[in-house]
């Protein structure tokens, strides 16, 4: 069932080009603007100013990326899946595709910053460890809460609302840890934040698991 | 009068809390000095928050397994007070901090950890104001509160013990851990910290009974 969901997901997306192609350019767009504002003096980009940057961009692509997920969907599909799927594979094949999602826009993000801003990354290794654990965190986090502002009104200003203050430790971790792969520290030096990290995930993916059950039933 | 024995209690040990802290003696620390007072009066803010949030977040667990107008009022006005008593252990925090390390804002882990703290109830509270439904309402905001506590729990118990902080208590600075925490403090701090509490409650009680009653107020409206 979470397959068949998934291969939903990923059929939609792909028929609606118009939506990822979005996204990337927003990701473009302020990727550029950054090297814009940035390229008016030389060697202003130092690595924790990249670093900002670049989470900065990489939260809003996220939040807008996977707010999508069920603020876009329309009224009479809802009824429709409800009738035929549980809401337990709902939720898991929508948290995989998001995951996957922004894993992709993180990579892009991270191509993006080396063309423009130059790559301060000393462990590429680490670095990627950690984006795939952020996209897990923002995939888990932001699905739930996507699915609540849905149903609420101005749905969209609601959703920033709602996930900033909780995808803010998540993104502490990440910062922390990309500053470590500047510094070319190493495994050692980071292995305590990732596993923070995974801790959150798997705390923050238990509990959408459980609650979401309750939102779908509305 | 049986009934209302811990809100005699709660006044006795707050009265014994204000006198004691004041003119007890205090052990003389480096940096701190009198200023250690702020012991009984802002750390167990901290304690009444989580206790109301918790007690929130219980109530949020049981609306959704039983959805009751009262649950969710008893939820609400937890989250409510809660919030409350962030804000007054962020301002003493601050008052405290002026005196001590030179400014009101320090940029302190723990400082930020609070401060995104009470943005996760400032956030459940506009979702509450955005939903016109009253049954999705409680619904939605159950969710969050549970969803939102969850994700405080990092925040608040795990991250300031990784990072190194100037807050009394961890990094190495003196404060609240069982080797520095004189037993004359403790004589004080520990019923300062339950009649805290028991204000807290007392202060969400007296809210649930002016929502109930307003609630009544408007159905005899209706009838009328």
């Amino acid at each position: 069932m979470i397959a068949t969901l998934f291969k939903k997901e990923f059929t939609l997306e792909l028929r609606r080009k118009s939506v990822v192609s979005g996204l990337v350019l927003y990701l473009f767009s302020t990727a550029f603007i950054c090297y814009l504002t940035f390229n008016l003096r030389q060697n202003l980009v130092t690595p924790l100013v990249w670093s900002a940057l670049f989470w900065i961009t990489i939260l809003f692509t996220a939040v807008n990326s996977v707010a999508k997920s069920f603020i876009g969907e329309k009224k009479g599909r809802d009824i429709y899946y409800y009738s035929i799927a549980n809401p337990a594979s709902i939720i898991l094949s929508k948290i995989l595709y998001n995951f996957l999602l922004c894993t992709l826009l993180s990579a892009s993000g991270y191509l993006l910053f080396f063309l423009f801003l130059g790559d301060p990354i000393y462990d590429k290794l680490v670095f990627a460890v950690l984006i795939l654990l952020t996209s897990m965190g923002f995939a888990t986090s932001l699905t739930l809460l996507s699915s609540i502002a849905a149903k609420a009104n101005n749905s969209n200003i609601l959703m920033a609302v709602l996930s900033f203050p909780i995808v803010i430790s998540i993104l502490l971790m990440a910062i922390k840890v990309t500053k470590n792969c500047i510094d070319g520290l190493g495994w050692d030096a980071s292995w305590d934040e990732m596993l923070t990290l995974l801790s959150i995930n798997c705390l923050v993916a238990a509990v959408s698991y459980l609650l979401f059950p309750y939102i779908w039933r509305s | 009068m049986v009934k209302n024995w811990w809100k005699i209690v709660s006044i006795l040990l707050l009265v014994y809390t204000l006198i004691a802290g004041f003119l007890m003696s205090v052990p003389r620390l480096n940096i701190i000095n009198e200023s250690i007072r702020a012991l009984y009066f802002h750390v167990p803010m901290w304690f009444g928050m989580i206790v109301m949030f918790s007690v929130s977040t219980i109530y949020a667990i049981k609306y959704l397994r039983n959805p009751t107008t009262k649950n969710d009022v008893l939820s609400v006005e937890f989250a409510n007070t809660g919030l409350f008593f962030g804000l007054l252990g962020i301002t003493t925090g601050m008052i405290w901090a002026n005196y001590t390390w030179g400014s009101p804002w320090h940029g302190d882990p723990k400082q930020n950890g609070a401060a995104i703290a009470l943005l996760v109830y400032l956030a459940y509270f506009v979702l509450r104001g955005s939903v016109e439904n009253q049954e999705q309402r409680s619904r939605l905001s159950a969710v969050y509160n549970i969803f939102a506590f969850a994700a405080m729990i990092p925040l608040i118990f795990i991250i300031p013990r990784m990072t190194s902080s100037m807050h009394p208590g961890s990094g190495g600075n003196p404060g609240f851990n069982m080797y520095d925490l004189d037993s004359r403090m403790r004589m004080v701090f520990y019923p300062a910290v339950i009649g805290w509490i028991l204000l807290g409650v007392w202060i969400a009680t007296l809210r649930i009974r002016i929502r109930k009653a307003e609630e009544q107020i408007l159905e005899l409206e209706d009838y009328a």
